[in-house]
């Protein structure tokens, strides 16, 4: 109620919401009318926003930098290679989000007493771990190091990863409001203050650690039926843990479609490198990287923030430009 | 029986002993001076409060229960409230989010728009700078701003570590001013400071420390008198 009232008094607030939800609207039905190659592409995007708003949710809220993303996608990778065959794609995705957000929780409390770059050496450390076990117990016991997974169509996986990137959009947009959400925010500000107003930092950490790790591991289930064929290096790749974090660093993480819009166009330029430029492609990687950074700290949205903000100090309306 | 109450407390540093033998207690609803030169173990002490630091022996008591061991974040449930030398605000979170998070506390969060009235009202500033970041505020008004969030819960006891630090004469007295306030509405205070003659203006009783010992205690009307503190703090 508190929300539609808010909307009544400044209908301009819709325009976004109702532009995104025409997006989605769109996007959802897309699979009907564009070409396969299209839906593939853009199941891959929605799996790299996926990663990174829910990066987002647990390392942007708190800045914790963590690049145990690839560790939990590959955990859910996991669990569909071993239970493809006896249950369906939604079933294995929830599957995948539980053993990750076990997983994360175990090492969270474990890993999260340490701050800064210890972190996050150490959650680099876990994707290796996981990796290696996987390996020497794919070999010792299964004799080859591969496995197959049992496939489902790219509109099936489509769809499934939809719903789980609609789901992860409206938990990043309405944490932020909650006091779990905002215990976070102050524990990136200020962890000692943190504590002293009754904030056990040390759980809400853990918490949002394994919250944002459900989703990756949700992600790796569904992308894992549609490779059909997985092995330790394909699952733990350690891209993705450092692309999600390039993502949000590029959209800007402040704002929820930072992490959308960094996704987005990272996922594309990528793909377009690989098709045309294959062997150049990491080396523009890091030159766009650096330009970025050097020119957009905050990301495309906080250039776009800023145009929004000259624009109404333009109009004469100086009450939301940012000091 | 005092509100809170400290036996014999011995505290190291590795192999280091900082406090010695520090008793101390503080009644309901009074404002007690803990003075001091630096590093006399001021701090050490409140971090002992707060669970901060582990002394080896001795014990502290509040409201009958004893404190040490328990979590620094688990202080403000039973009524003790910390404010640390900044002020240990959260600089790009509004005054109004950061009075908000001071009811963080399961038992408070749900009152918290009525607490925020009551520190509105109290602190008319805060009202006006309700939606700025707290990095753009002035000293005093991060003071002030600390102290509202500190009265955001229920709280009992407050722990103010160098209140008036980096705060002008006039912020200071202003600050003073307000802690006989919390006084007056029945909090107990504990102040922990260098401004020796303003903080002895104000508290009731004052605890001097020198080298990790408490060499004097008593009435601030007292101490005033003695000629020891003349000489050393007063400039007499």
């Amino acid at each position: 109620m508190k929300l539609i009232n808010e909307y009544k008094a400044n209908p301009k607030k819709l325009i976004l919401p109702v532009l995104v939800a025409a997006l989605l609207v769109l996007l959802g039905l897309s699979p009907n009318f564009t070409k396969p190659y299209a839906t593939i592409m853009l199941g891959t995007i929605m799996m790299y926003i996926i990663l990174s708003l829910s990066w987002n949710m647990f390392s942007g809220a708190t800045g914790y930098v963590s690049l145990a993303t690839a560790a939990f996608f590959g955990v859910g990778v996991y669990v569909s290679a071993f239970f493809g065959s006896s249950l369906s794609l939604p079933l294995l995705m929830l599957m995948g989000g539980i053993f990750s957000f076990v997983i994360a929780f175990l090492v969270g409390a474990v890993t999260l007493r340490l701050r800064g770059v210890y972190f996050t050496i150490f959650t680099l450390g876990i994707v290796k771990l996981l990796e290696q076990l996987m390996l020497y117990l794919e070999i010792t016991f299964n004799k080859t190091r591969g496995r197959f997974v049992v496939s489902y169509t790219f509109t099936e996986v489509f769809y499934w990863l939809f719903i789980l990137m609609i789901l992860v959009i409206l938990l990043s947009v309405f944490i932020k409001r909650t006091r779990f959400g905002l215990a976070l925010k102050c524990i990136a500000e200020g962890e000692d203050a943190a504590m002293h107003i009754g904030i056990g930092s040390t759980m809400v950490k853990i918490l949002a650690f394994a919250i944002s790790s459900f989703a990756m591991g949700a992600a790796g289930a569904a992308m894992a039926t549609r490779w059909t064929y997985i092995d330790p290096y394909i699952a733990f790749s350690t891209n993705l843990s450092f692309l999600p974090v390039l993502m949000v660093i590029f959209g800007g993480g402040r704002h929820v479609f930072g992490p959308l819009i960094g996704a987005v166009v990272f996922a594309y330029i990528q793909e377009l490198l690989i098709t045309d430029f294959p062997y150049v492609y990491m080396l523009a990687f890091g030159v766009i990287m650096i330009v970025s950074i050097i020119f957009m700290p905050n990301g495309i949205v906080g250039v776009i923030e800023n145009i929004v903000g000259r624009i109404k100090k333009a109009k004469g309306g100086r009450k939301n430009a940012d000091p | 029986m005092a509100m809170l109450e400290i036996n014999g407390l011995n505290c190291f540093y590795g192999n280091v002993q900082v406090l010695w033998d520090v008793s101390m207690n503080i009644e309901q609803a009074e404002i007690v001076a803990l003075l001091g030169a630096n590093g006399a173990g001021k701090t050490t002490l409140l971090n002992s409060i707060t669970g901060l630091v582990a002394p080896r022996s001795g014990s502290i008591i509040f409201e009958g229960a004893e404190l040490m061991g328990a979590a620094s974040h688990t202080l403000l449930e039973k009524g003790i409230s910390y404010l640390p030398e900044n002020g240990g605000l959260f600089p790009d979170m509004s005054v109004r989010e950061n009075l908000e998070m001071g009811a963080y506390p399961r038992s408070v969060w749900k009152d918290r728009k009525a607490k925020l009235e009551k520190v509105f009202e109290m602190f008319p500033k805060l009202k006006e700078r309700e939606k700025q970041m707290a990095r753009t505020l002035s000293g005093g008004e991060r003071q002030m701003l600390a102290m509202g969030r500190s009265m955001m819960t229920d709280v009992k006891l407050c722990l103010f570590d160098e209140l008036s630090y980096g705060l002008s004469p006039l912020m200071a007295k202003e600050a003073f001013k307000i802690v006989q306030k919390m006084r007056d509405s029945g909090i107990t205070v504990m102040l922990v400071e260098q401004n020796v003659k303003q903080s002895m203006e104000i508290a009731d009783r004052a605890y001097v420390m020198e080298n990790g010992r408490i060499v004097l205690s008593g009435k601030c009307s007292e101490l005033m008198e003695d000629d020891y503190i003349k000489r050393a703090y007063l400039g007499l």
